[in-house]
């Protein structure tokens, strides 16, 4: 096709150099992904070496320490740091734990529904829709939360007396474990399901077939042999739903009440209308504290906790799909 | 990718194909199912229809609110200071500054993406930096967008990229329309990666010997026949790409906010002036005015979530169609 570049010039790019500048691309990734892994554990490094192990504990009001670590800053004195993060950590576990769950249980269904269950024309509308939940931007959902779940919840869920019952130590409006995790839930579902079905189509049909020629019903096949096979596939899956709820920011930052408080069980029913706010809102509420250095080492100590529990994540489902590799489907 | 089969042609004797995919019609019912087995598929279906309930429930509502209280000037006249709903103007620098932060998030990462995917697939050595690139890929997928806005402050705050964002008295700002669209180039580039990979690797090796033998380099088997070929996943991947940019808030909240309006910088040419100031975009608008953000103006948020709902819908719908053209032309049927 191309005439005008003549022949005996040689290639215009040799393949050494188009290898070498495409390896170069790709060291400079690579070498970015370091850096920042670097930046945010040394930029967070003071605020763990001034508290220790007594960062993860709790103690103490966790908004008046953010509040005491920013002015601080500002005013020249002595830097303060003592940050104890429990809450905040506690309240992460509670939201992604119960959002994983709970999707985790869904998305199985749905994603065998999909595969094997549905009549065609189902499956035909499940899939775009499981596709449009799941490419529906945070704030949205965040907006949705706000607006409708959340007045929805303060006003008819929670009753008079489960308000006077907490009074004196935190107010129910409706923010609450349980807007949070409804709204995660509906986020990061429809990521496994995506995930988990594809995995179930890549089962091989003669496993399927020996299992149906037995004379095993379909329900107890698929459960048994496929949903087995594409074990690798669901911890691919949920690891990829783990981290984007544990990451999840602006959404929790609007609905998860943005209150430094540990929602106590022992608070019985109650317990999941109490507000809370997970590790990564905490850096979005604070962002403007940047500019005072105390306050900057503990959002991006916050940060180096989030990157860590999301290595730790890949590595545990790595490991997992690895043991897993003996079932035969690819994940 | 395992495309769905064509269901086979003619009657099949029942009970010969079985599942998977074809003759759905001639597998067995439920009837004779064990009742605990008939209730977990009974709780399929009753997942399945809730799904569908929440999708149509998010769009009529939204739908609803949307034509309730978007007005056609809200697209063109920008946020003003004001005190009630309707003196606060609309939010056109946010939809421009969407579309900017698209435009160049997609423009850094594509380039960069199919890089990589090339490499990847059509170089490859040495065999441990691959690996090593392959979990690279993989890790930034993972990192919360949060921690990526809070690096990209780290950089973007140094004084040697302060030609990217406002500077005053050797302070940088760090908060520009470049900041945000490179830490934004980096949610889209494991997408763009992975779809970019799918799509080279789809290729059978027949076509690259095929070059090969008629003389051409394998930079130039790459150049006109290879990406070529890919085309239709790597415009998928660049689809999935902008919606994620689309509809990233953190990085923006933390990159380009704390504005409602352009805040072009003084003393620089036309394009340079905006692009190095901060600005907003429909998500960072959605989030300020909410209840929970410091504009507070619900019925406002609701008109751009509709604009912005719209945007994901389109961006959806294209990649619809790119898949279905790409299943038409089918190239390798191998």
């Amino acid at each position: 096709m191309e005439e005008s570049y003549p022949e005996e010039y040689g290639p215009r790019w040799p393949d050494r150099r188009v290898e070498r500048t495409l390896g170069a691309l790709v060291c400079a990734v690579v070498a970015l992904l370091l850096a920042m892994i670097v930046t945010v554990f040394v930029r967070g490094w003071p605020s763990f070496a001034h508290n220790g192990l007594a960062w993860f504990g709790p103690g103490g009001n966790v908004d008046d320490q953010l509040n005491a670590i920013f002015l601080s800053g500002q005013a020249g004195a002595e830097y303060v740091y003592t940050f104890h993060a429990w809450p905040l950590i506690w309240s992460t576990l509670l939201i992604t734990g119960g959002a994983v769950a709970i999707a985790l249980f869904s998305a199985l269904f749905v994603a065998v529904f999909i595969i094997e269950f549905a009549p065609e024309w189902m499956s035909n509308v499940l899939q775009p829709v499981v596709r449009f939940l799941a490419s529906v931007p945070s704030v949205i959902y965040g907006l949705l939360g706000v607006l409708v779940l959340v007045p929805f919840i303060g006003n008819h869920l929670v009753s008079e007396s489960q308000k006077a019952s907490v009074a004196g130590v935190i107010s129910l409006s409706g923010y609450s474990l349980l807007a949070a995790v409804t709204v995660l839930t509906v986020m990061i579902a429809p990521l496994m399901v995506s995930i988990f079905s594809d995995g179930l189509r890549a089962v091989r049909p003669g496993w399927l077939e020996g299992s149906l020629a037995l004379g095993v019903n379909r329900w107890r096949t698929t459960w048994k042999i496929a949903v087995r096979t594409a074990r690798p596939a669901i911890v691919a899956g949920t690891v990829l739903a783990v981290a984007r709820a544990i990451g999840e920011a602006v959404m929790l930052a609007m609905i998860s009440g943005s209150v430094g408080f540990a929602p106590n069980p022992a608070d019985g029913a109650v317990f999941v209308f109490e507000p809370s706010r997970p590790l990564a809102p905490t850096i979005v509420k604070n962002i403007d504290q940047l500019s005072s250095p105390p306050a900057n080492a503990t959002l991006f100590a916050i940060a180096a906790v989030l990157l860590f529990s999301a290595a730790l994540l890949s590595l545990t489902g790595w490991a997992a799909r690895r043991a897993m590799r003996k079932y035969g489907a690819t994940a | 990718m395992g495309a769905p089969v064509a269901t086979p042609p003619a009657a099949p004797p029942p009970g010969a194909k079985i599942p998977s995919q074809p003759a759905k019609a001639a597998v067995e019912g439920s009837a004779t199912w064990r009742l605990s087995d008939r209730i977990g598929l009974a709780i399929c279906w009753a997942f399945g229809l809730l799904f569908c309930a929440i999708a149509v429930a998010i769009v009529v509502y939204l739908l609803v609110q949307g034509i309730k209280y978007l007005r056609p000037s809200m697209l063109v006249t920008p946020a003003s200071a004001g005190f009630t709903q309707s003196e606060s103007g609309g939010f056109s620098d946010a939809l421009l500054g969407t579309l900017i932060v698209a435009a160049m998030g997609i423009a850094i990462a594509l380039p960069i993406g199919i890089g990589i995917a090339v490499w990847l697939v059509e170089y490859g050595r040495p065999a441990a930096l691959a690996r090593i690139t392959e979990s690279t890929i993989e890790a930034i997928a993972g990192i919360p967008s949060i921690v990526l806005a809070l690096f990209g402050t780290v950089i973007f705050s140094s004084t040697a990229l302060g030609f990217l964002s406002r500077t005053s008295g050797g302070v940088v700002f760090g908060r520009s329309f470049f900041a945000a669209s490179v830490m934004l180039s980096l949610v889209a580039l494991p997408l763009v990666v992975a779809s970019a990979r799918e799509g080279l690797q789809s290729i059978p090796h027949h076509v690259r010997e095929a070059s090969y033998a008629v003389g051409k380099t394998k930079a130039a088997t790459t150049r006109r026949i290879l990406i070529p070929a890919s085309r239709p996943q790597i415009a998928t991947g660049a689809m999935l790409g902008l919606g994620r940019i689309v509809g990233d808030t953190a990085i923006i909240v933390v990159l380009l906010g704390a504005t409602q309006n352009f805040a072009p910088v003084e003393g620089a040419s036309f394009p340079l002036d905006y692009l190095r100031g901060a600005g907003t975009t429909l998500t960072n608008f959605v989030y300020e005015a909410s209840p929970t953000g410091n504009l507070n103006q619900p019925q406002k948020a609701y008109a751009a979530a509709f604009v912005l709902l719209l945007m994901v819908l389109a961006l959806n719908a294209a990649v619809d169609v790119v898949h279905r053209r790409a299943r038409k032309v089918g190239a390798w049927s191998s």
